[in-house]
């Protein structure tokens, strides 16, 4: 799934995906078997990619770096191969690039860590057919992880609002996520690492490759934000020859080399270009086509400049929704929902950094807001290294640099919905008024006649409009607080 | 039909009609002038309500208020008061009585207009008394009836049906109702020289078979407890109409001693009205030093009376005397008796001793 999106970005097409989960057979412990089957509109993958791709854990390797979904980097192999443990059955991989059809049906051989093709067939592409379908069988309780699941695909549909996604449960029910709009966000490009986030594992790996023929050209080479002058003064602090063959460093050398290019302070700051935030623009349509708002809700993103800690540059994307449709949706109080590279968080929300800012960093009375105003809080770190807590990579890890662009961020929007919650109340206020006087004005109007023995009521028009007066303008400068286009902070 | 002489009881009607009226004639033209409406009124919180001596009873002071249907929080009270003033000028025309409860249930029905409770609309009546100037009888508003009156009183009906029929107030002796009709009524002519006020009902029918009426040639009233403005109205009338004086017979204890301040000079709440003091009335027993002199059984003195006596002790009311004096002796003694008290020494005690030696020191 996650694959699929990024294969349909690289190609610039909005995405369309197809998911379907169907039983295959149930078992007495509650675990059935599925058959699980995702189609997309992707740029395909080439046919003598194919077995590598789907057959081999940690196939290819990163010596440049990007923003891409993918957590581990092995997410659809890992998928594949615990259908394999749990069902002992093939998986099919149909692919085209735009030219002929390969279909692949194959296994992964675990102890070799290598594919096993079982059959390969190539089918003519009479319709110019291009994409990726993969089918395989995997156990699971579909029933347990239901509502998880479709929190997932909401989610994601949220940060992808181009894309449309579509799920036919094993109950053959269908569940819709329709695109909101046709544009994509930019693709990231691809970058040097900087020499502050490398470790002495990726360290090792590069020296392993390199065609430098010194640690001078090596420096320069591989790494963003080290030029001549650069390469040469930080050598000279770390006391390393910039003459000798890097091949020829001893693990002692890299640890130092690291250690010393985690204190120089001299270098450029990294290059966020291999970053892709979704966008004020792009995730305000998902979020608004996701949570169902309405004109009346409101709703303000706020895309963070970008930023780094430990040398990996970060943008930090966050809203905050609140209104009818919010309360509608969730429990009172704040709902938070978490993203790391347009990926859904679901798990352990309260360990999180997010949670941590939302529930203790802001004051959330300064803005109006009380612990049963439904608001939901979006937040999206994107980033070529996510801080992630744990290997669960459920949850952001508290860096200061990003729980401080997380807090800022939060504070920015939630300025914009103090004035609307302050408009609100006061048109509120100013409707429950005319509300009284549009009640009791009849009244009087009606026993003063009787009163006055008169047959005719007279007329209280002209008192309603006074009180009436200040009601459009307010309402009107709510709708200024929620169109978030051109404002600055 | 025979043309009747117009009563006095003709002329007030038509008086609260006319100004009930003009309160209708006024907000309607206040709408048609694109005005929010608004009624002018004396203000009636604490610190506008003025003792003043030479009346010998409370009044309201100049501050006045207005009721602003601008305000949204003066609004529905306002909504109120119109309504009100169309429910009150309906039972003048129709020549109705009713009774503080039956308004509140009448808005019941009116949305938005409704009642929160008695309080409020007993409230909204004396807003109207207020503005009108006009006591809530004369609308028609009368309070449940509890009190009585008995003797040799001729009074003239003149509420619908009865209309001239005349009554003597001997002739039940369980005493008359005092109602809407009875406090309507013209007193024609009484042979008695004074008006006896007793604060409970038993005394009272003790002193009907005893004669007392006859024996002591006096109107007798019972007023259960404090009395209600209608009783104080008619104590009022009898005394300044017939110039009868008034006695006054209540429990020895504090609560007896402000039945009795109440009727000489009237109460807070009523401070926007005239004509329910009865400043020449004289407050006679159950005395402090009555206690002591005819050695009455008695209670002690709770809590509660002693902070009531104290509270008495400083209303501008009881500067006078015997008020002070005795308030001082029951202070001092800390005991109470009650009217029952006297039947220690017979029942026909209170009647052959204690009430002569009284009304002679009086």
């Amino acid at each position: 799934m996650e694959n699929s999106l990024d294969a349909c970005e690289v190609q610039r097409s909005p995405p369309n995906i197809y998911l379907r989960l169907s039983e295959v057979a149930a078992s007495e412990t509650g675990s059935n078997v599925y058959t699980l089957r995702i189609e997309d509109n992707g740029t395909g993958v080439p046919s003598e990619e194919i077995p590598r791709c789907f057959g081999q854990v940690f196939y290819g390797s990163k010596y440049e770096l990007k923003q891409a979904r993918g957590t581990f980097g092995l997410g659809g192999t890992i998928t594949i191969l615990y259908g394999q443990i749990t069902t002992h059955k093939p998986v099919d991989v149909i692919s085209s690039t735009g030219t002929e059809i390969h279909e692949y049906r194959m296994m992964i051989d675990i102890e070799h860590n290598s594919p096993m093709i079982l059959e390969h067939n190539v089918v003519e592409n009479k319709k110019k057919w291009r994409g990726t379908v993969v089918e395989l069988q995997l156990e699971g309780d579909y029933s347990r992880i239901k509502s998880r699941l479709l929190e997932y695909l909401k989610q994601t549909a949220m940060v992808s609002p181009y894309a449309d996604i579509t799920f036919v449960d094993p109950s053959g029910r269908l569940f819709r996520y329709e695109r909101g709009t046709e544009r994509m966000p930019p693709l990231p490009e691809s970058v040097k690492p900087h020499p502050h986030g490398i470790d002495v594992e990726n360290f090792r790996r590069l020296i392993a490759v390199t065609n430098a023929k010194n640690m001078y050209d090596f420096m320069v080479d591989h790494f963003q934000g080290v030029g001549p002058t650069t390469a040469e003064r930080f050598l000279k602090e770390a006391k390393i020859n910039p003459k000798a063959k890097p091949t020829t460093l001893r693990p002692e050398d890299i640890v130092k080399l690291v250690r010393a290019a985690r204190e120089y302070n001299d270098f450029k700051r990294p290059d966020p270009s291999c970053l892709s935030p979704i966008g004020e623009e792009l995730l305000e349509t998902g979020i608004r086509k996701e949570l169902d708002l309405t004109d009346e809700d409101f709703l303000r993103v706020v895309t963070r400049k970008p930023s780094t800690y430990l040398g990996f540059p970060f943008i930090v994307e966050a809203a905050i929704a609140h209104g009818k449709s919010v309360s509608r949706q969730f429990k009172s109080g704040t709902t938070i929902i978490r993203f790391a590279n347009r990926i859904p968080l679901l798990f352990d929300e309260s360990s999180g950094v997010v949670w941590k800012v939302v529930n203790r960093n802001i004051n959330w009375s300064t803005y109006k807001v009380s612990s049963d105003t439904p608001l939901a809080v979006v937040v999206h770190v994107c980033s070529t290294k996510i801080p992630y807590k744990t290997v669960g990579k459920e949850y952001l890890a508290d860096q200061p640099e990003v729980e401080r662009e997380i807090t800022n961020a939060i504070r920015t929007a939630a300025r914009f919905l103090r004035v609307y919650i302050a408009r609100s109340i006061r048109v509120a206020r100013e409707r429950r008024r005319l509300d009284i006087f549009s009640k009791y004005l009849p009244k009087i109007a009606e026993f003063s006649a009787k009163l006055s023995d008169r047959d005719d009521f007279p007329n209280i028009e002209p008192l309603l409009k006074v009180v009436s007066a200040t009601i459009p303008e307010v309402e009107k400068k709510i709708k200024e607080v929620s169109t978030i286009a051109g404002e600055t902070t | 039909m025979q043309e009747k002489p117009r009563r006095e009881s003709d002329r007030q009607r038509e008086a609260t009609e006319v100004s009930l009226r003009q309160l209708g004639n006024l907000i309607y033209e206040q709408i048609q002038n694109r005005e929010f409406p608004w009624v002018m009124m004396q203000s009636r919180s604490t610190d506008n309500i003025i003792y003043d001596p030479e009346l010998r009873q409370y009044i309201l002071g100049s501050r006045t208020i207005r009721r602003h249907a601008r305000n949204i929080r003066h609004i529905r009270p306002f909504t109120q008061l119109v309504w009100t003033a169309w429910f009150a000028k309906e039972l003048v025309s129709l020549r109705k009585t009713s009774t503080l409860r039956e308004v509140y249930y009448s808005a019941r029905g009116q949305r938005d207009i409704e009642f929160s409770g008695q309080q409020e609309s007993d409230n909204i009546i004396t807003d109207l008394e207020v503005a009108l100037n006009k006591p809530r009888e004369d609308f028609g508003i009368f309070p449940e009836e509890r009190s009585a009156i008995f003797g040799d009183l001729t009074i003239e009906y003149t509420v619908p049906g009865y209309e001239g029929r005349r009554m003597n107030l001997t002739d039940h002796p369980d005493g008359v109702m005092i109602g809407p009709a009875l406090t309507s009524s013209e007193f024609v002519e009484t042979s008695a020289d004074k008006v006896l006020v007793i604060e409970k009902g038993a005394m009272f029918t003790r002193l009907i078979e005893e004669n007392a009426h006859e024996r002591f040639n006096a109107l007798m009233i019972h007023t259960a407890g404090q009395s209600p403005r209608s009783t104080r109205s008619i104590i009022h009338r009898l005394n300044s109409k017939f110039k009868l004086p008034v006695y006054i017979f209540t429990d020895g204890d504090p609560w007896g001693v402000h039945i009795a301040m109440v009727i000489v000079s009237g109460s807070a709440n009523a401070a926007h009205l005239r004509g329910l003091a009865t400043p020449e009335a004289k407050w006679i027993g159950v005395w402090a030093s009555d206690i002591i002199d005819y050695k009455l059984p008695t209670e002690n003195l709770t809590e509660t009376d002693l902070k009531r006596l104290k509270e008495l002790k400083d209303d501008p009311r009881y500067t006078e005397e015997p008020w002070q004096r005795e308030i001082d002796q029951f202070l001092k003694i800390e005991k109470k008796a009650e009217l029952e008290a006297f039947s220690r020494y017979g029942l026909t005690y209170i009647v052959d001793e204690y009430l002569p030696a009284k009304l002679e020191t009086a």
